[in-house]
């Protein structure tokens, strides 16, 4: 087995949040098929809160276990704190990931980050440094770390 | 069930090579009492693994390891006729042993062809005489692939080599003390074989070289192994591999039946219960132990740690599996894509499972698998397209 934590291993036994919202108001979807993670996350947003967040993932522990806590540290957050989880504090919240397995916590953060996004331009909200840009290109190669 | 990474040691085995852990440790090569109990282990172990493959027994030479083997075959047997040519046949779903010894060689100027293989991962034997050209001096096709189980058709191969021409060598690591293998019948000038893959103990393995045959050593040293292998004996792993090497002779026609029927109830069972689910390898020319699938949806890591939670050990080629997150250059070669590689399984059977364990397996699989499909986004793609 991979070296993981026992926060990684208690997320991806047991994840947090998994599903999907039919009525979503935003939806981002991340995937490369060749390193083989994808993840979709769902956020429903009221009052400019995150009030619930569900996702469905393929791929290996690390991924699981990366959605799980995503979905654990914005839930009932508002759009801006939401927006400041990056990947460094998805893993430290995981007490960790192997090195090989850390671009699974950029695609937690980035798969987040894009339903804020499609929530936002959706019901026409500008949210400066998100809906005034392109969106990122995701890194093909970001599973040849 | 993952016997192709460790095969637990033999009793018998064990017991043949303690007494070379304790009281006869000498030297091989000394002229004393001491050294003739070593010496005549190692020479009687040379002898069991000849008598495995039917070869003659100062044709083999013990190594370390079949990554060694196929290392000094390869590189070996190419330096020593580059003056003849230098062109190198291979099959494209070597181990990496194979493979990357002729990326080595390609440094060195030699030009290396890849034989392809169907999508049961076989390799045309004529493809294989297709691309031999006047100046290849080596063809290099597996005996049995450890990843999928297919066994290659190295007789055919052989035959359609030209006289005078190539020699060939085979890795018969996954094969040997697993299925029958015969040097003279399936027509080689060298083989590989290792004793973990058939309950002997690790660091223990051998080249078989046909007689006048040349090959040059890869490590420079003294006169062990003839001068092909120096460097002192390790001589518990060589009788343990000569007590495996033995038995597995031995015990060959009961063991493959009792595997055989093992892995076809696991492969059934496996197909019927789980939803697209699909067999890798070829259907019957494959390995008695190796039950190996291709599970749609989902990603093989997450597959292996569910399977593990419930006690259950076995493998897959998934990219996230492997330290240099690839997929396994097998399945890609068969044709089978990135997203499908990626929910690999490989269950490799020993002779201590049973039908107990099997039933096992298809009970908590098949519940591994829909819970990860749960949630997969492909999976719930999918079942949205049906219904669309």
């Amino acid at each position: 087995m991979p070296v993981y934590s026992e926060k990684v291993m208690q997320h991806f036994m047991s994840p947090h949040n998994v599903g999907e919202i039919a009525d979503a108001d935003g939806v981002g979807e991340v995937g490369n098929p060749v390193c083989g993670d994808m993840m979709t996350f769902y956020i429903k947003v009221k009052d400019n809160r995150i009030e619930d967040v569900k996702y469905k993932t393929f791929g290996c522990g690390a991924a699981i276990a990366v959605s799980s806590m995503v979905s654990d540290l914005v839930k009932g957050k508002t759009l801006e704190e939401a927006l400041t989880v990056t990947p460094a504090m998805v893993a430290k919240e995981l007490e960790g990931l192997p090195k090989n397995k850390m671009h699974c916590s950029n695609l937690g953060a980035q798969a987040l980050h894009k339903a804020i996004r499609n929530y936002a331009i959706n019901n026409k909200i500008d949210i400066p440094g998100l809906t005034d840009k392109e969106e990122p290109e995701e890194d093909e190669h970001a599973c040849e770390t | 069930m993952d016997n192709v990474a460790a095969s637990p040691l033999l009793p018998e085995v064990r017991e043949a090579m303690l007494p070379y852990l304790g009281e006869i440790f000498g030297n091989p090569q000394s002229l004393h009492d001491w050294g003739d109990g070593a010496r005549e282990a190692v020479e009687g172990a040379r002898e069991q693994v000849a008598a495995l493959i039917g070869g003659a027994p100062e044709e083999v030479t013990f190594t370390s390891s079949g990554t060694e083997a196929n290392n000094m075959a390869i590189k070996g047997i190419a330096r020593a006729r580059a003056d003849r040519g230098k062109h190198i046949v291979v099959s494209a779903i070597e181990h990496f042993s194979v493979l990357n010894s002729t990326r080595t060689l390609q440094k060195e100027g030699f030009e290396v062809s890849l034989a392809p293989v169907d999508s049961n991962g076989t390799v045309d034997p004529a493809e294989v005489a297709g691309l031999v050209r006047p100046d290849t001096v080596l063809v290099s096709v597996m005996h049995a692939s450890g990843e999928v189980g297919t066994v290659q058709p190295i007789a055919e191969i052989a035959a359609r080599l030209p006289k005078d021409g190539p020699l060939f060598h085979t890795d018969a690591v996954a094969s040997a003390g697993n299925i029958a293998v015969n040097v003279k019948e399936l027509g080689l000038h060298a083989l590989s074989l290792a004793g973990n893959q058939f309950n002997g103990p690790r660091g223990s393995a051998a080249l078989w070289v046909r007689r006048g045959v040349r090959i040059l050593p890869l490590l420079d040293g003294g006169i062990q192994e003839g001068g092909r292998r120096p460097g002192t004996e390790d001589v518990p792993a060589i009788a343990g591999l000569g007590k495996a090497a033995e038995i597995a002779r031995r015990d060959l026609d009961g063991r493959m039946k009792k595997l055989s029927g093992l892995r076809d109830m696991l492969i059934d069972g496996v197909l019927s219960k789980v939803e697209h689910s699909s067999l890798t390898g070829h259907p019957v020319n494959r390995l008695p132990g190796y039950a190996s699938f291709c599970l749609r949806f989902i990603e093989g890591e997450a597959i292996l740690m569910l399977l593990n939670s419930h006690g259950i050990a076995a493998a897959s080629g998934s990219a996230c599996t492997s330290r240099a997150l690839k997929a396994s250059h097998v399945l890609l070669a068969m044709g089978i894509n990135h997203e499908l590689a990626q929910g690999s399984m490989l269950f490799t059977l020993g002779p201590d499972n049973n039908e107990e364990d099997v039933n096992y397996v298809l009970e908590k699989l098949p519940q591994v698998v829909d819970r990860l499909r749960q949630m997969s986004p492909l999976y719930s793609k999918y079942l949205k397209e049906q219904k669309g």
